[in-house]
């Protein structure tokens, strides 16, 4: 049978504060166990959780840039539960009443390429604001090992509608989500530190069918593939299961990285009964339309506002213009660049296929690497004068990712400097045809191919100094 | 009788409490009055009343994003029943 696939997915961002949401705990990542503690995140009994202004603040920011709406009056609500990751046995959310509702992103399939684009807007229920839980380790001995330094870091869950119909749309919407997120500067949105963490809702339904069908949640995905290959799974499991006359279970299921697979969570199959209720120790978040106004105006230029830009402003190709503004510091790189040299289009390739290779093979980042506009620039200035090739300019680039030392003097101290001395390759040219009558004469007969073993050999003598079109134009010469 | 004996054991089963035979009828009895106390507010129109979730009409208590002293190790670890290498060392449980 044909069925339609309806995906929904929770993404937790850990809000970049300096404190926790409550206390005035460090949420610094990597400390030592339990360092970073204090009688309120602990849940010790009488403490008073104080609200982090800049807490609202960011939350605000990063809503508004999702389209939502703010709640004028929000509410904190205890979700209880008894598991160790919580000392207080319940965790301080919202319920009923979050920061914010309503928004929206668009993604695009397609992703930019030649393919025919499709815009389509996801919509997002919610975001509202709660405080993480502690670490367990599970170690053997019947024992589980509890690091509190996460409780009470800042959360900001992102709830989107059941609007996503594919795994590659999930993908999409997450790296739309995280791209805007990250250019707010409100999250560093890193999977690994556990700064961004999501969970998919999955249901399949026959085609044309009004009801949804039973939804299975899949957590314990550690990346946006992973997010990608577990839908994917889940989707030939459910069809499989309701072709051959059976039926999906409401669960919680895991994905396992290794088996590439989903498996239920067996957990008790009792529904949980959080019973919230409003928190007695916090008061109500009131917001005022001037205080979101003002965060408003400081919500800088989005991706999507940037890619239109920069297709309109620079002439660039759609799959150029997806590439660069992913990443914020990325697209400023390429900005300043382009403003110390004009010529958009030779900039957008060095960048996309020299740099972010090496950039890609160090792992770093744009900022952590040591090459700057002024750099690159430069570099690109020397090609287009005809002072280095563009072959020597990318040994040059690698050198100054690795050295950070200014292309100039590489090319100085290393004699890179291209030969346009015509007189000096025409008789290293007549030198490399004199020692090879055998390809002359294969080049003579018709085997024009023999032109690049020369023009190799030009090249092996001057260390890739020589200007190729001008090496071409001689041998052409030469061999008639 | 406002709340049954199932009632009590759902409540009992959420707080993980595990209750005697005679000790479920005395709570259930107990609960049952407080119950009925507390539904005496049923006697009034209450339907243009907000619900009251805090005494004291504030909203807005914040405090600055500013680092405070966390507690050392010694102290958190004061009163946990084990530990070991700074962690807490608590009964496996698999959720």
């Amino acid at each position: 049978m044909k069925y339609v696939v309806v995906i929904g997915i929770e993404v937790h961002i850990q809000l970049k504060t300096g404190t926790k949401i409550f206390c005035g705990c460090d949420t610094g990542f990597g400390a030592e166990p339990n360092t970073l503690v204090c009688p309120v995140c602990l849940g010790f009994p009488g403490v008073l959780p104080v609200l982090n202004q800049r807490v609202v603040e960011y939350a605000i920011l990063a809503s508004l840039a999702l389209n939502c709406k703010i709640t004028p009056l929000s509410r904190f609500h205890r979700k209880n539960y008894f598991y160790p990751d919580l000392p207080k046995a319940y965790q301080i959310s919202q319920y009923d009443e979050p920061l914010a509702v309503n928004g929206y992103i668009d993604i695009f399939n397609g992703k930019g390429e030649k393919d025919e684009k499709d815009e389509k807007k996801i919509r997002i229920t919610r975001a509202h604001l709660e405080e993480d839980a502690g670490k367990l380790i599970h170690s053997g001995e019947g024992i589980s090992l509890v690091d509190y330094n996460r409780t009470g870091v800042p959360l900001l869950e992102i709830v989107s509608q059941p609007d996503i119909s594919t795994p590659q749309e999930a993908y999409d919407y997450l790296t739309a989500l995280k791209a805007i997120i990250k250019y707010t500067g409100v999250s560093d949105c890193n999977m690994e530190e556990g700064s961004l963490r999501c969970d998919a809702n999955i249901s399949i339904k026959p085609a044309g069918d009004i009801a949804l069908g039973t939804k299975a949640e899949i957590k314990n995905l550690n990346s946006f593939r992973a997010v990608e290959k577990a839908l994917t799974y889940e989707i030939q499991r459910q069809t499989k299961l309701v072709d051959s006359g059976g039926s999906v279970v409401q669960e919680t299921r895991l994905w396992d990285e290794k088996k590439q697979i989903t498996s239920s969570m067996r957990s008790k199959e009792e529904a949980h009964d959080y019973r919230y209720f409003p928190d007695p120790d916090l008061m109500p978040i009131q917001i005022s339309q001037e205080y979101v106004q003002s965060i408003q105006e400081t919500i800088p230029e989005l991706p999507q506002t940037k890619a239109k830009r920069f297709v309109s402003q620079y002439s660039l190709p759609e799959y150029d213009v997806h590439i660069l503004v992913a990443d914020k510091y990325l697209a400023d790189f390429y900005e300043k660049t382009v403003h110390l040299l004009a010529n958009p289009k030779m900039v957008s390739n060095w960048i996309i296929t020299e740099l972010l290779c090496l950039l890609g093979e160090a792992r770093i980042g744009i900022n952590d690497c040591q090459v700057t506009p002024e750099h690159l620039s430069k570099i690109l200035q020397m090609i287009e004068i005809g002072t280095i090739s563009g072959k020597i300019g990318k040994d040059v680039l690698l050198e100054v990712f690795k050295t950070g030392m200014p292309p100039e003097q590489i090319v100085k101290e290393k004699g890179l400097v291209q030969i346009t001395d015509t007189n000096e390759l025409e008789s290293m040219i007549d030198k490399i045809l004199q020692e090879n009558p055998k390809a002359v004469e294969q080049y003579r007969e018709g085997k024009k191919q023999a032109l690049g073993f020369f023009v190799g050999q030009v090249m092996r003598m001057t260390s890739g100094k020589a200007q190729p079109e001008m090496v071409n134009k001689i041998l052409q010469k030469r061999l008639e | 009788m406002v709340i049954t004996k199932k009632e009590i054991d759902r409540v009992c089963s959420l707080a993980r409490l595990e209750l005697s035979s005679s000790e479920r009828d005395e709570f259930t009895c107990q609960i049952d009055s407080i119950l009925g106390y507390v539904a005496k507010i049923n006697e009034l129109d209450t339907s243009d009343i907000l619900p009251t979730s805090h005494p004291i009409p504030l909203t807005n208590v914040m405090r600055e994003d500013e680092i405070g002293e966390s507690l050392q190790i010694e102290d958190v670890m004061f009163n946990a029943p084990d530990a070991g290498r700074g962690y807490f060392r608590v009964p496996k449980i698999i959720e």
